[in-house]
C-alpha cells in the first residue's frame, strides 16, 4: 500500500454493474514524505474520505478484493484514512 | 520474499474493516550490503516488530491472505523478523 491525497472526486453514471454504489475519488500519489510521486489517478473510496484528505490505498488484483463484490474491474481502492504518519528514510547499510 | 527495514509507522483510525487491529508499517527494502533499494512499501504486521528491525516482506496477494486468515485487499505484509543472512561470504546479523 502507499500513500496518497484525495485532490477530488469523480462521477461516472454509466459504469460496470459491481461499480454501483461506490464513490470514484482523484487521488494524488505521495511519497512517504509528503512529496508528490507520480500522476493522479481515480480510486474506489471503502472509507468515505474526502477531498484533503491524506489517504492509504491499494493496487492491482487486490484492490478488487475490497468491495463486497470481489470480481470487478478495479485496479486502486483507498483503504483508510491517514491520522499519522512517522517516516524515517534509511541511510544504513554501506559498501 | 524481500528483505527490508522497519522504517516507519502509518496511524489510521478509519480503515478498511480487514485491517481492524493490525499495524501498518513503512518499509524500506535493502540490498545485500542493507542499503535501500527501491520504493518504501506500507505493509501489514503479522509478527509485531519495531522500528529499524530487519524483516521479511511477503509481497502477494494470494499469501497476504494465507497469514491473514482470508482472502483480502492486502498485498504486502511483513511474515518475519530477520535474525542474519550470509551470502557467499558477506555475513550479517542482527542489529539495528
Amino acid at each position: 500500500m502507499f500513500l496518497a491525497r484525495v485532490t477530488g472526486t469523480c462521477t461516472a453514471t454509466i459504469k460496470t454493474e459491481n461499480l454501483h454504489g461506490y464513490r470514484l475519488l482523484v487521488v494524488e500519489p505521495l511519497t512517504f514524505d509528503l512529496s508528490p510521486d507520480g500522476e493522479p489517478f481515480v480510486a474506489v473510496d471503502t472509507v468515505r474520505a474526502g477531498p484533503g484528505d491524506l489517504v492509504f490505498y491499494v493496487t492491482s488484483r487486490e484492490a478488487a478484493k475490497a468491495l463486497a463484490e470481489p470480481f470487478n474491474p478495479v485496479d486502486a481502492t483507498i483503504m483508510g484514512i491517514v491520522d499519522e504518519v512517522r517516516y524515517q528514510p534509511w541511510t544504513g547499510g554501506g559498501p | 520474499m524481500k528483505i527490508c527495514r522497519v522504517v516507519g509507522e502509518v496511524v489510521a483510525t478509519v480503515k478498511h474493516t480487514y485491517l481492524h487491529g493490525y499495524k501498518l508499517l513503512i518499509v524500506q527494502p535493502v540490498d545485500h550490503a542493507d542499503r535501500s533499494n527501491g520504493r518504501p512499501i506500507l505493509a501489514v504486521d503479522c509478527v509485531d516488530v519495531g522500528p529499524g528491525e530487519r524483516i521479511l516482506l511477503s509481497d502477494e496477494g494470494g499469501a497476504a491472505g494465507l497469514v491473514l486468515g482470508a482472502e483480502g485487499p492486502v498485498r504486502a505484509v511483513i511474515v518475519g523478523r530477520v535474525d542474519g543472512t550470509d551470502v557467499l561470504g558477506s555475513r550479517s546479523e542482527k542489529s539495528s
